[in-house]
Order: structure tokens, then sequence, then C-alpha cells
């Protein structure tokens, strides 16, 4: 019996073992593949430049400028829903109540719908609802917001972080002890009060790393933008918020398919998606230390 | 002071008017289906210290915890009868909380500074107030000075209140109420798990307060109650057993339950 459960156990781990190294090497081959092959054109004028000889020469400028964009704007727009959403949920409404099981139905439903169903809503709700009926309202029927946008791309990417930034910022604010809210009611705070002195600071530690997530997942995803600002080529900057724009996911999507000369855009795939993966990590890196830094000033947090 | 001791002994005393800060009558509370208070009627005089002695789940900590109004957060706690504050009823719907929360302070059984500076703790109360803003140090002087704290503290109030030992951190926490200068002090065992000598300190510090303040005191500790508060009432099973003038409740107790529980016969 003795020895059985030692093979048995010893199988187990070894099996366990086995498991870890597979992902390890999966991880290796992926990053090694892309970066030896991608390395090679990497440099700085193809960091700098718009891409060229359709889409054969050149660089990818613009769509690292415009994933940036994007990001950024994504992010203006998903931490203050985001968080606003959490606060009621956990804060303000009745405990138990149908509506916030309502509304936490609706995010976990939100996080398991496809990007691409996100893409399509975006392009029929904001592009040709909101963005047409800008126009018809203020323009007077010309195009201006009804097309695809930066805008319209970014809201379409929030919405499809959101479940991200409310989860995280739920879990912060249930990480913060009951005794510090009676302490501070007992001390004449009102509910907002109690929310704005003793939650927040303490929350906000949370709150930037669901904003690190959503980060991390908009900067990845291009079904979201396709239809909704993405250009497959545009020399220009996106200038406005109804622009469209050059985005690296997507750009990834029209070499690998679009391409005229499967051969000759292959290292320049290869180079940018090794600009996009360490765009991806840069842009998760400069979220990681900003969190640390306001951490730092809260240093009395936690 | 002086104090006829007789009336001091009434459970009631309708001859108090100002010197009565708190007055409960038939106060009841109902959690689901359960009744945890099942109608107390007595008083907290200015002066004196009240002690509340019982078993866990006498309903203690409930009731105390109804005179400030922190019970409105749970929302399956229901409360009926009647709290008054100074002749006014604190359940009456203009009764802005906030406000008589700063009037009615409280110290919870475990020391719970904020998780900030000495200073931000003591002045998070002040901070709220619109206009207090310019009598901070003075406040907060004076506060500490009544917790016995402001030797240990004075040159450390930009430390994380969380350096403080236990014992500290919890006079900090009496003292962070008494900046607000309530009118009634609620102690729910501030002594549970503090050594002897920060249990003295808060002893100490709570008779010198007791001149300008009705003071509760929630202990599990009897000797607690016997050597530091004047009156004593004894709750069981959400009931008030007994309320008397503290010597008279350890030494005569009219209750047989009340003298089973004080001489350690159960609970």
């Amino acid at each position: 019996m003795f020895d059985r459960a030692r093979i048995v156990g010893g199988l187990l781990q070894s099996l366990s073992g086995i498991a870890c190294l597979i992902i390890v090497a999966m991880v290796v081959i992926i990053i090694g593949n892309i970066l030896i092959h991608g390395v090679e054109k990497l440099s700085l004028s193809f960091l700098i430049e718009a891409p060229e000889a359709g889409m054969t020469g050149g660089g990818i400028f613009p769509a690292i400028f415009g994933t940036v964009a994007l990001v950024l704007l994504m992010t203006l727009a998903v931490i203050p829903l985001g968080v606003a959403t959490a606060i009621y949920i956990h804060e303000y409404a009745p405990k138990r109540s149908r509506m916030v099981h309502l509304v936490r139905l609706a995010i976990q439903n939100l996080a398991g719908v496809p990007a691409i169903v996100f893409g399509l809503f975006g392009l029929g709700f904001f592009v040709e609802f909101v963005g047409r009926g800008v126009d018809r309202a203020f323009y007077g029927g010309t195009l201006v917001y009804g097309q695809p946008a930066i805008l319209w791309a970014a809201l379409t990417m929030a919405l499809l972080t959101m479940p991200t930034v409310v989860v995280a910022t739920e879990e912060a604010l249930r990480a913060i002890p009951v005794s510090y809210r009676e302490v501070a009611y007992s001390l004449g705070a009102t509910r907002w009060q109690m929310i704005r002195r003793v939650v927040l600071p303490q929350a906000v530690g949370g709150i930037l790393t669901g904003g690190i997530l959503a980060v991390s997942r908009g900067s990845g995803e291009v079904a979201p933008v396709m239809f909704t600002g993405a250009a497959y080529f545009l020399p220009e900057l996106p200038r406005q918020l109804n622009s469209q724009f050059m985005e690296l996911g997507y750009h990834v999507y029209v070499l690998t398919t679009q391409s005229p000369d499967v051969e000759a855009t292959k290292p320049i795939l290869y180079t940018t998606v090794l600009v996009l993966l360490l765009l991806t990590f840069s842009l998760n890196f400069t979220a990681i230390m900003i969190r640390a830094r306001i951490r730092k000033r809260l240093r009395y947090g936690r | 002071m002086v104090v006829d001791r007789e009336v001091l002994a009434a459970p009631i005393d309708e001859a108090y008017g100002r010197s009565v800060p708190i007055r409960t009558t038939g106060l009841a509370v109902r959690a689901g289906g359960s009744e945890i208070l099942k109608g107390i009627t007595l008083d907290a005089r200015r002066g004196e210290i009240l002690s509340i002695i019982g078993p866990a789940g006498a309903g203690k900590t409930t009731f105390l915890r109804c005179l400030n109004r922190m019970n409105d957060l749970d929302p399956d706690i229901q409360v009926s009868g009647e709290v008054l504050l100074d002749g006014v009823s604190v359940y009456d719907r203009e009764v802005d909380v906030a406000v008589l929360r700063r009037k009615v302070g409280m110290v919870f059984s475990v020391p719970v500074p904020l998780p900030m500076t000495i200073f931000q703790n003591l002045t998070f109360g002040l901070r709220l107030i619109e206009g207090a803003q310019n009598r901070y140090a003075e406040r907060v002087e004076k506060a500490l000075r009544s917790a016995y704290l402001w030797d240990e503290v004075k040159d450390r109030m930009d430390e994380p209140a969380r350096n403080l030992s236990g014992g500290q951190q919890q006079r900090l926490c009496l003292a962070r109420t008494l900046a607000l200068e309530p009118g009634v002090l609620l102690l729910d065992e501030p002594s549970s798990g503090l050594d002897p000598v920060s249990t003295a300190k808060i002893e100490e510090a709570l008779q010198e307060l007791k001149a300008d303040l009705g003071v509760i005191l929630v202990t599990n500790n009897v000797k607690q109650a016997a050597r530091a508060s004047d009156r004593t009432a004894f709750f069981l099973f959400g009931q008030l057993i007994e309320l008397d003038l503290t010597e008279k409740l350890f030494t005569t107790p009219r209750e047989p339950k009340t003298a089973d529980y004080i001489s350690g016969r159960f609970g």
C-alpha cells in the first residue's frame, strides 16, 4: 500500500512538473521565434517612419502612435466608468438587492462576450447611432462623427475592458475592513466622506491594477477596433477625435492576410509583432510604475 | 460633586432633567427573526460612569450601537422604542446622523487606527466639519492630554498611527473621539486585549472625563465594572435584569441571576 501511494505521488509530481515545463517551453518558443526573426529589421527608422511601397517597406510609426492614443483614450473612458460602477454596487446599492444582482450578471456576461461582437456593437451603436445622431443634431447631416473614428474605437474598447476594471475595483473595495468604515461613520462622516477619505485612498492600488489589466487587454485586441476606427493604411497621424488611425494589432492582421507580396512583408510582419509585444509590455510597465508611485505617496496605506 | 445616593440608585429618575444626556425607553431590537434587545429602559447621567455587564449575547454592544445609530448600517436590524439625547429622540427623521455621532462618541473594542498619521487620525472628525480647521492644534492637544497620551506622541505626530503599541492605539482612538468634544462617550469593551497598564490609564482618563460627559462602558470584565463605574447595569438575554449603584450591585444584588453572574457561576 505504502509503495503504491509513493508511486502514484511520484507520478503526479512528475506530470505536474512536465505541465509546467510545457508552458515555459511554449512561451520561450513563441517569444524566441519572434525575437530571432523580428530583431533583424528592428531599427530606429522602422519605429519612426510610415509604411511604404504597399506595406513591403518603411516603418510602422502611425500604428504605434495610433495604438498608444487608443489605449490612452480608452483608459480615460474606462476608469471613471468602471470605478463609478463598482462604487455604486459595492457602497451605495442596498446589499442583496435585485438591481445589484442584475448589474453583476450584466458585467459577468459582458466579460464573456467575444471581442468581435463588441466590434460590431461599436459599429452599430457608436458609429451608426450615436455618431450619425450627433451629425444630424449638430452638423446638419454632414459626415463628421458618423464614421469610424478613434473616439468610437476607444469607447468600444472601454466597454470591452470595463468588466476588468469593475471587478478589480470591487475586489479592492471589499478588501477594506468594515472597522475602518465604522470608525469613519462614528466620527461623523457621511457616506460620501467615508468613501472619499477612507475607502478611495485605500482602494487606489486595486483600481490601478484594474487599469493595468485593462491596458494590457486593450493594447492587444484587434476585433473591437476593426470596424470602429482602425484604418488599413494611413500615413497621417490621427489629429482629432473623429480621425481614423492605424493600430498595431490590426496592422499585423493586415500584413498577414492582405499583403500583395507575402514573402516581402514577412520580415516586417515579424518586427511588427515584436514591437506590438514590446509596446504592450511597456504600457503595462508604465502603468505599474504609476501605481507604485501612488502607493508610495500613500505609504501609510498598507 | 455632591449626589444623593438614593436618587442615583433608582433605575429611572424623572427629576434628573438636564443632567441625563441619554435616556432609553422600551428600546427593543430585532434582527432577522430574533429579538436581541427586549425593551431596555435606562439612563446615563453626566458626571458618572455607567457600566453594562453581562454574558456574551446579552445585547450589550447592540444597546450601545443604538445610542449613536451605528445599527443603521445593518439593514437587517430593526430598532423600536425611544432613545432621547438631551431630550430629543435620536431616531427622529430630522436628526442628522453625522452630527449625532459627533455628539455621542464611540470607542470600539479593538483599536482601529485609520491608515494615516497620528495627527491625521486625531483630526479626522474635525476635518469633516466646516470651519473647525483653525482649532486643530488646541483641540488635539486637549484630547491627547485627556486620553493620557500627549507625552508619548507629541513629537511623533507625523508617524503612521499603526507604529503605536496596542494600548497607545486605543488611547489614540479615545483621543480621536474626544477631539470632537462629545457629550456622551460610549465605550465597547475598550480594554479587551490591552495590558493592565494601558487599561489602568484608560480607566484613569475616564474618571477625569466623566465630569463633563456621560460615559457608558460596556465590559466583559466584571472587575473593571466594579472598580471603574458608578452605576452598573446587568444585561441577560436582551433584558435589563438589574441596575444599581455599583457598590450595591456587587455587594447586595437584588436579583439571584445578578448574584450568579458576578460570582462567576455562569457566563
